[in-house]
């Protein structure tokens, strides 16, 4: 066992856990923070995407361990307060998702590759979107509303300052 | 603002999914919880003599082990299919029997062999691990058309030759006369490859016996509660249905997979009451492609006949299916009623004949998935128009059309009888949003690339809306497939719909609410819909074969009927008032014509209040009913697909694919657009992405998303769609159900339109860039004399 303190969601968390305790397992176990998804065990499906010191990360390829000291933002920590994040509020409008398993690592993919872009000053067009999405498995949308919705979101986070939900 | 029906409001129930707080079985955690892991067979055919758990037992946190005849022992049942069969020549179908924990034999890589309960899940995987199995291997059979052979690998002692049923339908003797007679003949080899369903979220079960009160719960991945608990009461004697409560929560996709009763959740139920802990069991990725039943899996031979005029004067099919080791609960009834009696596709065929020849093999079951059966009927007969219309030289969309049934209702050949439909209609809208005039331009454009660019069609029609109860029960169903439904109005005038159907991504909590908003003028807001507890509903089954829409809507609408005969009793009585000159509009009773008029939360007062109600009505406003469609419903669409081939590299991409579908009455398009946009991207998925391997062992090579590829973002386009509706004439609101049309249309598409770009039908599913450059590669090379 390890101790182990990480600042999740802007709050500081410490647990012993053993040195084998992947990061999503962190979350959904010992935080009980359930909307980080575990969809495959390959880290195929990108159903844990969170961000892990501002970049997107599978939770599923970390070791607990390992991210002492990190900062941590999982799907329930980009709201602020009852005002959605606009990734979340686009997705909701263009009806990007369905079951909604895959939906938090979609939507933490999407946020991290609008900031990226934003940052870098390149287009982010639709074939960059769907690039961009590979890492990311969805069964039920076909994607072509992810796409719509990542689209819109990005115009209204191009308005926003950078980073401002995290 | 209400949102009724065809408004394109946005999903109730999102905001908890998008903020994180879905609740899917395993999220959930229960007092006193314990974790369990399988133990599996490890080769595809084997005696197990002997199961050695000291080793397990000794471990830390390890609380029990149990094997297959510690389920026998205390009475809990074999897993049972839904459907029985009769072969053509009236003898019973002959399937094996398949334990929940095996007894004697494991018969597929995955087959459970025991349980392992510790407390915690990697104590549980750890321990499963180290369980020892005394097994001797014996020959295993892995393809459908290898099962019939002389000499393979038996299955089940019980299944000689390991042929569950000889099914046939249609008339042998008309059909082969009409195609002695055709001038022309069109013959195709077809394999339906083997797919895995894949839902994103593995399947999981939490079970927990209360011994206080000798009662049962289990928290499910399943499309259909209800069934499930009514299975495990009655067939596997878990508990009986009043001490078994059933929670499906949020459920994160299920294309079929999550229909079925698994032995996992069997087993989880039983430990816990032996155990006395709660049980859980989450599956892996690897697991669910081991263990969730797959899909498809069809070989084929099939034959059809021209007149001179491109008409079709016969059809024949001959189909062998895989359903794997045993037979699953839809397993029997998929690759036959639901297959065949879709033969006639669009088409008015006077002829059609076909068998179909169900075997057991050394494979994980296969069962329905998101189209069932319907996909291979339209694969089939799509993929023989296409080339049939090239072998005779004729435009292939006319060829369709010359052969379009146009009269409705419309008898075929092969049972159904077909209710409405416009298939013209959706070919011309089709046509025109794909640009067809434009695609000698766009194809010209491509070749100056040194792209090879093509373009196929497909017309389908599925049967949906699962469906006339004695229709089924007379061809040999288990159950009636109605639905039910209850509408309970609150004193403030809010709304519950309870319902027996289930959702799982298609939005019910959005498009049943919508149905009251339409109806009573409340706000979609003030509707809850509850689903998925057999607590709650109190009975109803569940949803799969695109039937909530025209099923389990059609109850709601029953109910709401009876609601608003009551409310409007009441306010006529309050208004003093004729019933018939009361009008429903805005979320008020108005009396027509004057300025009287209640609110609709002031009639729900009323009905509770009970102050001032007609003489003898019961105080209340709740009513329920059940809706027993009287045929199946009939979605119907054109789907046009165009590729662009890299000749050098078969490298293949879908550049462009259109779909225009008849799905009758819409409620909700922005819903229906984002069905069709997933299932045609799950038959793409088919076409050119996804196939199940087993080696010739019967090890699953394809066993993890490494290995079996599925769709992703940059792999499909975003999509042109357009719609024509002919309502359903057997439904209150002229639905037809829209869930799977989009995987049944989508492949014979894609195929038509990568060998209408490469020039050779050499070409079997899926279309990866080695398949697609070997054909074109064979097509080029001469032939040499032998």
């Amino acid at each position: 066992m390890t101790k182990v303190t990480m600042t999740v969601n802007g709050r500081p968390q410490t647990r012993d856990v053993p040195d084998t305790t992947l990061l999503s397992d962190f979350l959904r176990e010992e935080l009980r923070l359930t909307g980080t998804h575990v969809g495959c065990d390959t880290s195929q499906c990108g159903a844990c995407v969170v961000h892990v010191d501002g970049r997107a990360v599978k939770a599923c390829t970390a070791l607990a361990v390992a991210l002492d000291g990190a900062e941590v933002t999982t799907i329930e920590g980009i709201a602020q307060g009852k005002e959605l994040h606009p990734m979340q509020t686009a997705f909701n409008d263009h009806h990007g998702l369905q079951c909604g398993f895959c939906t938090p690592g979609m939507i933490m993919t999407g946020i991290d590759m609008v900031e990226r872009y934003k940052a870098s000053g390149l287009p982010l067009t639709e074939e960059a979107i769907r690039h961009e999405l590979e890492g990311n498995i969805c069964r039920c949308t076909g994607y072509h509303n992810i796409v719509r919705a990542i689209e819109d979101a990005a115009q209204k986070m191009q308005a926003a300052p950078a980073a401002a939900a995290e | 603002m209400t949102d009724g029906i065809g408004a394109r409001a946005r999903r109730k129930e999102d905001r908890r999914f998008i903020t994180g707080k879905g609740k899917y079985t395993d999220d959930i955690r229960v007092e006193n919880q314990a974790y369990a892991a399988f133990v599996r067979c490890p080769v595809a055919h084997a005696r197990i003599n002997g199961v050695d758990a000291s080793a397990a037992l000794a471990m830390e946190g390890v609380i029990a082990v149990y094997t297959g005849p510690d389920l026998k022992a205390d009475g809990i049942g074999d897993i049972i299919t839904g459907w029985a069969i009769t072969s053509k020549d009236g003898s019973p179908m002959k399937t094996g029997v398949w334990s929940p924990l095996v007894t004697e034999y494991g018969r597929y890589v995955g087959d459970a062999i025991a349980i392992v309960v510790a407390e915690t899940q990697s104590q549980a995987r750890a321990a499963a691990e180290t369980v020892e199995l005394d097994f001797e291997e014996l020959p295993a059979v892995v393809l459908a058309d290898r099962a019939l052979e002389e000499g393979a690998a038996q299955v089940h002692d019980n299944v000689p030759g390991n042929l569950i049923y000889t099914w046939e339908l249609g008339d042998e003797a008309k059909t082969d006369a009409a195609m002695a007679n055709a001038s022309h003949v069109t013959e195709l080899d077809i394999v339906n490859n083997r797919l895995s369903p894949n839902a994103m979220e593995p399947r999981s079960a939490v079970a927990v016996y209360d011994e206080a009160e000798d009662h049962y719960t289990l928290y499910t991945t399943s499309q259909n509660p209800h069934v499930a608990r009514l299975v495990l009461s009655a067939f596997y004697n878990v508990a009986p249905e009043h001490k078994l409560r059933v929670i499906a929560p949020d459920v994160g996709g299920g294309f079929g997979s999550k229909i079925y009763i698994y032995p996992e959740e069997i087993a989880c139920l039983w430990a816990s009451m032996k155990t006395g802990r709660s049980v859980k069991w989450t599956s892996e990725r690897g697991e669910a492609f081991l263990t969730d039943a797959h899909g498809r899996d069809h070989v084929t031979k099939a034959k059809m006949g021209f007149d001179n005029e491109g008409r079709i004067v016969a059809f024949h099919v001959d189909t062998i299916a895989n359903l794997g080791a045993y037979a699953s609960l839809f397993a029997t009834v998929t690759p036959t009623y639901l297959y065949g009696t879709l033969w006639s596709g669009q088409y008015d065929i006077p002829a059609i004949y076909g068998t179909v020849r169900a075997v057991h093999t050394n494979t994980v079951p296969v069962d329905a998935y998101r189209g069932a059966g319907r996909p291979e009927a339209t694969y089939m007969i799509e993929r023989v128009m296409e080339v049939a219309a090239r072998e005779m030289r004729m435009d292939p969309a006319e060829l369709r059309r010359r052969n379009f049934i146009r009269e409705f209702p419309y008898q075929t050949q092969v049972i159904l009888q077909y209710d409405a439909g416009d298939f013209d209609a959706i070919l011309d809208k089709a046509q025109a949003a794909a640009d067809v005039a434009g695609f000698p331009a766009r194809r010209a454009e491509a070749e100056a690339r040194g792209r090879l660019r093509g373009l196929g069609y497909s017309t389908f029609i599925e049967a949906c809306g699962l469906a006339p109860s004695a229709a089924v029960g007379s061809l040999g169903a288990g159950v009636g497939l109605w639905e039910s439904a209850e509408v309970r109005v609150n004193p403030v005038g809010t709304v519950e719909i309870l319902t027996g159907a289930h959702s799982h991504g298609q939005g019910h909590e959005t498009t049943f609410a919508q149905l009251v908003s339409d109806r009573f003028g409340v706000p979609i807001d003030n509707v809850q819909v509850v689903h998925g507890d057999t607590d709650k509903v109190q009975f109803g089954m569940g949803t799969y074969g695109s039937r909530s829409g025209p099923v389990g809507m059609s109850a709601v609408m029953k109910a709401l009927d009876k609601v608003e005969a009551k409310a409007r009793k009441i306010a006529a009585h309050t208004l003093e008032a004729a019933e018939d000159d009361l009008v429903i509009e805005n979320g008020e009773v108005k009396v027509a014509g004057t300025d009287r008029k209640m609110g609709w939360h002031e009639v729900a007062l009323a009905a509770y209040t009970a102050h001032n109600l007609p003489e003898g009505l019961e105080p209340g406003l709740k009513e329920g009913a059940f809706f027993d469609p009287v045929n199946f419903s009939f979605p119907s669409g054109a789907l046009i697909c165009e590729v662009e081939v890299d000749p050098e590299t078969g490298v293949t991409e879908v550049v462009q694919f259109t779909a225009a579908d008849d799905f009758g009455t819409i409620i909700n398009p922005m819903i229906v657009e984002g069905q069709v946009h997933g299932g045609v991207t799950q038959g793409i998925g088919q076409a050119m992405l996804e196939r199940v391997v087993y080696d010739e062992d019967g090890q699953l090579v394809t066993g993890s998303y490494m290995d079996y590829c599925m769709p992703r973002a940059d792999d499909v386009p975003s999509y042109v769609l357009d719609h024509h509706s002919t309502p359903s004439p057997n439904n209150p609101l002229g639905l037809k159900g829209c869930g799977e049309a989009g995987a049944i249309g989508a492949p014979p598409a894609v195929i038509n339109a990568i060998t209408d770009a490469i020039g050779t039908e050499t070409l079997q599913m899926p279309a990866t860039p080695q398949a697609v450059w070997q054909a074109l590669a064979w097509a080029r090379t001469p032939v040499a004399a032998e």
